[in-house]
């Protein structure tokens, strides 16, 4: 077969899986061999290249055309256009959308990143294909951990790579894996958090469906550094396509010796495991995740003792998020130095988000730490779609509302910190001026109560209430101190609930409560709290 | 597959569990979990049924009501209700003549409401057995259900 002279990356994830991509892509294939173009022009699955909402997506190498909105239908005038007559579909070219260069032979591999870590084979690589990942240098930071590194060495270098946990809470992770590492026993434990249920966030999945080995490869890099031979990926029961993904590329990995037994003739010998979820919220979570893990209800433990003295069966156990894992390779294979070139001192990298909401392109991104909401809404996500911005809730529903007078502060948690926020998972929900925040808010305190696992009063019972008053706000029948009650509730979940979803569930009732205080008072209304049933003592002890 | 068929090729360690269930749930043909099912479990994993209908029974994947051959989840996280959950709902549950968390009388659709589905991009979204459909609108979704009602009256496979 002679070489191909052009390839189409069809971008196979959930969104466009949902649109049509497979059936695009069928026919695609179909057409081109019809055409004689079979060997000419080859096809091959990619994971998502950022645009969510844009249907069916293809970008055409080396020609750097990126299609959308494809349909079955469209393919025959696609290929008679641009592969039989060389011209370009205008009305198929998504405006605004580049694909990223493809890998060129001697190019220097740090000016085709382009300031993707993460991300930087997303769009690009065949997914199912373990031999494009080690094409792209994948498995190369692996081999140089186990060959040319100690442990210690390897935890030393994501130390002074300032690596933050990118689940949310931004723990550092080198210190994470500093703690497990010393801790003697007989079986230790990698686990890949990927119960991503935070709402508004799928990075995880993309990044998953995009580049499975990329997870794999950190995991095993993990383990090595803390003394696991085993590593564990928890995945939410709804992502079908992550499992089948991550599944195909374990046993592609095994097949090549890159999981097993003696890896690169090291003596290290690690493994990997998929294990699903069933819908719980609660179990990302750390120890709850570690509960469900050994098929229990997922409700979160009491800590100390944290996962890295006793996790999973009681074993020491270092956690971490998918997106944190994905960035190890890159680290160990070009050096701290290197990785503290992109984004903020304090939080160097990059940060994957997910856009979306009144946004005109919803999608994916990965930018260096530091950037601003404001460049988030207008530089990549296009601008608001309708009217004006009005508010925007950054890291999911257990996110901080936020109103204008933060889109110039830099995302990293330093800054974010510095204004009384955090930097949460990665969703930006942005919202016109149509979205009342009243039952915005609603809606959020209706989610936690949904997801509550109820084994605490503060989180149980505090949410009842949060529900209410925040019920009666978005009908306009508030009791005239339904804003200080809800307040004060607020308060006592954030430091009397058991685990951080209890916890964190204040927070859109207190930011709401910060920037959008005259609106919330627009829903209170004239009447007074009725008096509580009992008289609200209790009768003296008797004597 | 059988329960002991399950037990067998998963192993019946109690990490397993979960895999377990979803494995009993998938094969059940009501998409649910039966009471005879779940005591021959119980045997074959040394684990007392009240354990096992606790632990299914705190995860929103597992039900014990016979569902529909189509499960329908509508999406009601923030994101998919800022781009207009509630209006799907009211077009769900008029179209199908049921409220959210009850199956149709002729036991084709179940109507449920779902946390995130991790599509937020496409919002609003709801899923239909495996599948998730994106940037929904009222006219949209009878469209799909109207397909789905049709695949029963020709007899297509799901």
């Amino acid at each position: 077969m002679s070489m191909p002279r052009a390839y189409v990356l069809v971008a196979i994830d959930a969104n466009t899986v949902t649109a049509g991509a497979r059936e695009v892509k069928n026919r695609l294939s179909a057409e081109l061999g019809r055409r004689g173009l079979g060997g000419e022009v080859q096809v091959v699955e990619t994971g998502s290249f950022g645009p969510a909402d844009a249907g069916v997506v293809a970008a055409v190498q080396p020609d750097g055309v990126v299609y959308g909105r494809l349909t079955p239908a469209d393919i025959p005038r696609i290929v008679e256009e641009h592969f039989v007559k060389g011209r370009l579909c205008a009305q198929f070219i998504l405006p605004g959308e580049r694909p990223l260069p493809a890998p060129r032979e001697g190019e220097s591999r740090r000016v085709q990143l382009e300031g993707r870590i993460v991300l930087d084979n997303c769009g690009r690589i065949d997914p199912e294909r373990i031999g494009e990942y080690i094409a792209n240098e994948g498995y190369f930071a692996l081999g140089k951990a186990l060959t040319q590194m100690t442990p210690s060495q390897v935890i030393d270098e994501v130390k002074a790579s300032g690596l933050r946990g990118r689940g949310g809470a931004g723990f550092p992770t080198g210190l994470k894996w500093s703690l497990c590492a010393p801790v003697k026993a007989d079986v230790k434990y990698v686990i890949c958090n990927a119960d991503e249920g935070e709402p508004g966030t799928f990075k995880d999945r993309l990044i998953m469906e995009g580049d499975p080995h990329k997870v794999i490869e950190g995991m095993a890099i993990c383990g090595y550094a803390i003394g696991a031979a085993r590593g564990f990926i928890y995945i939410r029961g709804e992502y079908k396509l992550s499992v089948e993904r991550l599944t195909q590329a374990i046993a592609a990995a095994r097949q090549e010796g890159l999981l097993g037994k003696n890896l690169f003739g090291s003596g290290f010998d690690f493994d990997v495991e998929v294990r699903i979820g069933a819908g719980a919220y609660v179990c990302g979570e750390e120890t709850a995740l570690i509960e469900s893990m050994e098929g229990k209800r997922g409700l979160p433990r009491l800590k100390p003792p944290f996962p890295a003295q006793a996790g999973f069966k009681g074993k020491p156990t270092t956690i971490n998020n998918v997106e944190t894992l994905a960035n190890i390779p890159a680290i160990i294979r070009n050096g701290a130095a290197w990785f503290r070139r992109f984004g903020a001192a304090g939080t160097p990298g990059t940060k994957v988000y997910t856009v979306l909401g009144h946004v005109n392109r919803p999608g994916l991104i990965e930018v260096p730490t530091g950037v601003t909401l404001r460049e988030i809404v207008t530089d990549y996500g296009g601008g608001m779609k309708r009217g004006r911005f009005h508010m925007a809730q950054l890291g999911g529903t257990a996110g901080d509302i936020l109103g204008e007078e933060v889109l110039d502060v830099p995302l990293d948690y330093d800054s974010m910190q510095a204004v009384g926020h955090s930097l949460g998972s990665g969703a930006v929900l942005v919202m016109n001026e149509t979205v009342n925040v009243r039952s915005f808010l609603h809606a959020c305190i209706r989610f936690f109560l949904h997801e509550s696992c109820g084994s605490c009063n503060p989180c149980r019972n505090g949410l009842r209430v949060l529900a209410d008053i925040t019920g009666r706000l978005k009908d306009g029948t508030a009791f005239v101190d339904d804003l200080e009650c809800m307040e004060q509730v607020c308060r006592g979940l954030k430091v009397s609930a058991f685990c951080p979803l209890g916890q964190s569930a204040a927070a859109p009732v207190l930011s709401a409560l910060r920037y959008f205080r005259e609106e919330l008072q627009e829903g209170v209304g004239t009447a007074r709290r009725p008096p509580a049933r009992s008289s609200g003592r209790l009768a003296a002890a008797p004597r | 597959m059988t329960v002991s068929e399950i037990v067998s090729s998963r192993g019946n360690s109690r990490e397993n569990l979960l895999q377990i269930l979803h494995d009993i749930q998938d094969s059940s043909g009501d998409h649910s979990l039966h009471p005879a099912e779940l005591e021959a479990l119980s045997s074959l994993m040394a684990i007392p049924v009240a354990d096992i209908v606790g632990t299914a029974s705190f995860y929103t994947m597992f039900s014990f009501r016979p569902r529909g051959r189509h499960v329908i989840r509508l999406c009601e996280s923030p994101p998919c209700w800022v781009m207009g959950e509630e209006d799907l709902r009211a077009a769900l549950e008029a179209r199908l003549g049921i409220s959210m968390g009850q199956t149709t009388p002729d036991g084709q659709f179940t109507l449920e409401t779902s946390s995130c589905l991790g599509t937020c991009g496409v919002a609003p979204v709801m899923s239909v057995d495996d599948e998730v459909y994106g940037n929904l609108t009222a006219e949209k979704v009878g469209q799909i259900i109207d397909r789905l009602a049709g695949q029963k009256a020709a007899g297509a496979p799901v």
